[in-house]
Order: structure tokens, then sequence, then C-alpha cells
């Protein structure tokens, strides 16, 4: 029978049908981080419960971390409690934890891959909403709540309904200056922030097929700013090359075995789907976010157009017809588990190689992981950003949220490279966020204002 | 209105309390800065947080609402990040079932998961709530989960809630731990045939 990837990694992983009509679903790889776990594992002491697949469990520290000094102990007490009661659970429950002080540690989105722990064919589990990311290399992860952390971290399993599938397909060439965010961004315009709710995206077509495994990981990232929890792409060639050789994958023969099933989980040609939607990759241009949700967008070179948004007016300070182009900045972050892989801080490197981050702006580039940062330094990129201007800074999420001590203050106006622009995201009640390309946020750092990165891009070579 | 772990939620009734607008998501319901904690006590304290700061008028800072249980909330309520810490929010003030046009799909699981029913209605039912709600604060609000009829004076507005979860709250088994790990051989069988777990 012709099935999608989905419903072949679903019937793989269905322990039973519950009582309640929902399938219970094995996960076989569990990521924690300190935010959403320390009540799950209270909850569990309270009843008695033990960790059932500790090693098939796997934590990191990454929302509260500082960035500028990561020494322990924290300087916020309460970012240090957390951090401790992450590393005591752990310990207690004999769960490997990449802490600060290990080589390892980054944003749990970024190390999952980068260690070879993400694979296709799995099930994997995180509580947090951006668990999306592991489908790019053809998992299927299911972003979830502390309640559901207790229940994998109790049974390896969770309680779920089927989703749908909606195939989601990109066919051409990107133009020059066009980015993964930027065809992200557009599929979650036309689509909908609640357009993919009881979807699971299955992202293909030539476009995505050309695409690198970090490219692929920022469009599946952001599935949960289109309503869908899952979004996933086919494992290939692409797929098994990028996982060769990391730590947690299979290696020698076993590698070639791995590869044989990985390749029979992947769709086979002429499964049904639900839904399915094409786009051309060819019309898509730098996309940047005006408004309070991912979905508020427009081309760089686009007017955004009056609707009935008055809060998104209101808050942003934009009138409709107004362009995003020309607004000045005050902070540019480049990072977080979107863009904050190697690849991004090369384009991001690109664009600012030979130029100086406008006097007003404050800009930060963030590396997703420790090891991201080992191989941008490695590059030399780091010397890039900081004598253009910018701080280099330790392995965490930084300024795509509130937790740490990056964040806006009053009304300032960021151009990012994270995923949310809600408001408060990047901790300021007030502040506000313009989402974009690491390209595009490093024009607006040297700029000063938010500009079209192709202008910068001219004679800059490919 | 007591709120036991894994009892029965077959019937509920209480004040209502209208909160407008679509795509509220939890970073608004709960800031993050409000996440920097080990546990979730106290997490009442600061739902909508910065929302009601900015907004005087805001419905959770309105007194007539003081004590209401019934949340009537539009569009994709709950959308963005997967924190229980908003849903934990709600129901620690006091909130005891959420009736919308939509809800996230994460939002909607985390709160069935702590016992707190999220009804899906149509926009025009929705609305005729909210308005009814507005203009007399103190209506009796009642929802049968079973239905999933809500029925505030006069109006009656007929919605559905998922039917996993709707047996799950008549049966008083919204949560799942206990039935995930009824039948643990089945997992462990489970996961003795994934190729990736027994050994390429
Ligand atoms: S980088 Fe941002 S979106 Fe990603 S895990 Fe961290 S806080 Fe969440």
């Amino acid at each position: 029978m012709a099935d999608t990837l989905f419903q072949k990694v679903w019937d793989a992983h269905t322990v039973r049908t519950l009582p309640s009509g929902q399938t219970q679903l094995f996960v076989g790889l569990h990521l924690v981080h300190e935010v959403t776990t320390p009540q799950a594992f209270d909850m569990m002491r309270q009843h008695g419960w033990r960790v059932a697949f500790p090693e098939r469990t796997f934590a990191t520290v990454d929302h509260i971390v500082p960035t500028s000094s990561q020494k322990r102990p924290f300087l916020d007490v309460m970012a240090e409690e957390m951090m401790g009661a992450l590393e005591r659970n752990c310990r207690d429950a004999g769960i490997s934890l990449w802490a600060p002080d290990s080589e390892n540690q980054g944003i749990v989105h970024v190390i999952g891959p980068e260690l070879g722990l993400t694979q296709p064919g799995m099930t994997i589990a995180c509580g947090d909403s951006h668990t999306s990311t592991h489908g790019a290399l053809g998992a299927i992860a299911f972003g979830i709540g502390t309640s559901q952390v207790r229940d994998v971290l109790t049974s390896q399993c969770l309680a779920l309904d089927p989703l749908k599938v909606r195939r989601v397909d990109v066919n051409g060439r990107l133009n020059r200056g066009v980015y993964a965010k930027d065809v992200i961004l557009t599929i979650i315009r036309r689509l909908g922030v609640h357009g993919g709710v009881g979807f699971a995206y299955e992202y293909g077509g030539s476009t995505l097929e050309a695409m690198t495994i970090d490219e692929r990981m920022t469009i599946c990232n952001m599935s949960i700013e289109g309503g869908a929890r899952v979004g996933y792409v086919n494992p290939d060639d692409a797929t098994f090359a990028y996982l060769k050789g990391r730590r947690f994958a299979p290696a020698g023969d076993a590698f070639d075995r791995a590869v044989a099933w990985w390749r029979s989980m992947a769709s086979t040609p002429g499964a049904r789907y639900d839904d399915h939607v094409v786009f051309d990759a060819g019309s898509i241009e730098p996309t940047v976010t005006w408004g309070i949700n991912p979905g508020q967008s427009v081309a760089i070179t686009e007017p955004i157009d009056a609707s009935p948004e008055d809060e998104a007016f209101a808050f942003m300070g934009f009138k409709p017809g107004e362009r995003v182009q020309g607004t000045r900045i005050d902070v540019a972050f480049i990072g977080s588990c979107t863009n904050g892989r190697l690849s991004d801080l090369e384009e991001a490197a690109r664009v600012v190689r030979g130029h100086h981050v406008a006097r007003h702006v404050k800009a930060l580039v963030v590396p997703g992981s420790q090891s991201v940062s080992r191989a941008a330094e490695a590059l030399g990129l780091d010397e890039v950003f900081r004598q253009a201007g910018f701080e280099w800074r330790g392995a965490g999420c930084s300024m795509c949220l509130g937790m740490n001590p990056d964040k806006l203050e009053g009304s300032q106006i960021s151009a990012s490279s994270s995923n949310r622009n809600f408001k408060g995201r990047q901790g300021s009640p007030t502040g506000r966020t313009l989402l974009m390309s690491p390209a595009m946020v490093a024009a607006a750092a040297v700029a000063g204002e938010v500009v079209d990165v192709r202008e910068m891009l001219d004679g800059v070579p490919a | 209105m007591s709120h036991q772990p894994s009892a029965a939620i077959s019937h509920l009734e209480g004040h209502g309390l209208p909160l407008r607008g679509d795509d509220i998501d939890t970073d608004r319901i709960m800031p993050a800065r409000f996440l920097k904690a080990v546990s979730f006590a106290g997490l009442e304290r600061h739902v909508f947080e910065d929302d009601r700061l900015a907004d005087p008028s805001h419905p959770f800072n309105n007194k007539a609402f003081t004590g209401a249980s019934m949340l009537v909330v539009n569009a994709n309520f709950g959308c963005g990040s997967s924190r229980e810490h908003a849903p934990q929010g709600l129901l620690r003030a006091g909130i005891r079932a959420i009736v919308g046009e939509s809800f996230s799909e994460i939002f909607l699981g985390n709160s069935a998961m702590i016992g707190l029913p999220c009804l899906v209605a149509r926009r025009d039912g929705v609305e005729r709530l909210q308005t009814l709600i507005e203009q007399t604060p103190g209506t009796d609000i009642e929802l049968d989960v079973a239905s999933g009829v809500v029925t505030a004076g006069a109006l009656r507005v007929e919605g559905s809630i998922a039917p996993a979860l709707r047996e799950g709250f008549l049966s008083g088994q919204w949560n799942p731990t206990v039935m995930l790990l009824n039948h643990f051989e089945d997992v462990r069988a489970v996961a003795a045939r994934l190729p990736y777990i027994k050994g390429f």
C-alpha cells in the first residue's frame, strides 16, 4: 500500500489503541530541557514512578543559560536553581545531560540532529513546540507539554490522535538573497497561522530536495507557527550523508543497513495525502514580518496590506500601506533553533564582511550550540562578526525569548532570525520583533534599518 | 468546584469570562519570565500579566468577572509555545472550562491532561455567548461535556469536545499515565522490534 512516511512511522510505533480511542504511541527519542521538565519529575516522585527508558532520553540546557558568561553558579538565582534541578533529575534517573561545561551543550533542536540522535523513521518528543525541527531528517517529532513529558518519562509513550497529512510542495530555484526562512514565512502567510491545525506538513518538491539539512530544519522548525504540530521532509541521500559519521548515528555496515530501513520509511510514490498545496520558489522574495504573529508578513518590496488587524498595527506602530523597508531597528539578533546553525552564520557573515554595524544598533550573534560555535570559530566567523561590531556569544536560546539576560528594552525594534514575533516574546512587554532571514538581519544591522539584502549582495561573490 | 486528579468531569457550571481576539498565544497567557521556576505554584498570579498591565480594561482586570470559571475565547487560542504553564495558570486562576472557536493542538492536549476541557463551537455561537456575558456578567453558564451544549440563560450554544478527550473527561481518565503503563510488556515489545533500538 502506498503510505506516507507519517503513516509508516505511526504504524511502526503503535503500541495499542487505548480505551479512549487514542493511539498509544512509542517515543523513540525523548529530548529534555530545563524549562518544561522539573514539574514532570516532581509528579513522578509523588507517584513513585521511575524513568522507563533513560537510555532513550537526553537532556541539555538552553533557555535560561546566560550567553555572555556561562560560568556556574549563574548570577540569576532562579536560573541556577533550574539548572541544579535538571542536573539532579538527570543524575537520579541516569539520563545523559549536556550542561554548559560539556562541549555539546546547545539548543535542544540544534544538538539532536548534530549529534546524530535524530534519525529518519523515529518518533521524537520534547517539551518544546519547535520539536518539529527534527522532521527535517525524516523523523516524526512532537512538541509536548509537561504532563506529557511526565508520561514519556514514565512510559516512553504518548496518547495521541493521528494527524492528517498535507503535502506542501515547493518547486523551482530560489533567487539570490532568498533563503529557507523566506520560504517558510511565505508558506505560513499563505496557509495561515492556524491552517495546519490537525495536520502534519510533509514538505517536498524540487526546492526542498535541493536544500541542505540545515535549510530543511529551518522550514520544519516553523511548522508549528503555521499550526502544524509536525513537519517533515522525506529522507534522501542528503539526509544520509548528513548523518554519516555523527556520534550517535550507526557506523560501518550497520550504517548501510540503516540507510536501507530509512529509505523504506520514506513516503511511497503515489501515497495519498489529505491535502496538497504547491508553491513556486521563483516567486518568493526576502520576507519580513510586520505584525504580532508569524503569518503577518510581507515581501520586502511590498506594502503592508490593509487588513482588519488593528491590534497588530497598534502594537507595532505600522500603518496599512506602509513598507517595512526603511524601518529603523535598535537590535539585531542572529541565532535560535530556527537560524542558529553554521550555515546561517556563514550566510550572515557573507553580508557583514567588510562592513560595520550601524552606531545605534546592538547586534549579537548567538550560535545554536557549542559545536556550531567551535565550527564557526574554526572558519574565523567570530572575528568577522566582532570586527563588524557584533557581540559573539555563547550557545543558547538568548534573545529568542525572555528567560535569560538577553532582552529587548522598552519598545525597541529588533530584526531577528528567530521564529516568534508575539507581543512580549523577546523579553520586553512592549518590545517589537521583525522576523527575517539571518542574511536580512545582518543587512539590517549594517544599514541600521530594514533593507533588501539583495542590494547588499550585489558584488559579493556567491 | 473540586478538581481532583482523575475525577469524572461531566457537568460544569459557573460564571463566564469573555476574552475576545484570535491567535492569542501562550506567551501572552503566561509570559516567559514566569516559566523561570521549578514548580507551577503561584502561576495564577501571572495569567495575562503583560496584557493586563497594558490594558486596564482587559477582561481579566474586570471586577465584574471575578470568580468566573468559564473562559470564552475566539480562534486559535493558545497557539505558539507548548508551555503547560499557560493552562496551568488558567486552571489555578479558577478556570474550569474554555469555550472557543478553535484551539492550538498542543494547548488543547495540555489542557485535557490537567482536566481542563476545551469546547469548540461556531463563531456566531461563541460571539453571542461573549456578548451575553459582557452585558450580564453574573449569568450562570452550564456546560454538558457529553452533549457539548453550553447553556446561558435563554442562549443555547452547541459545541463539541474531541471524542477521545470527551471520553476521558466522562470516565475520569483524562490523565493517561496509568493507562499508558497498563500494558508495559507491549511497550517493551514495540521497542524490541524497532531497528534503531535493537540495532541495525
Ligand atoms: S531558540 Fe527559541 S524557539 Fe528555539 S527552543 Fe530556544 S526559546 Fe524555543
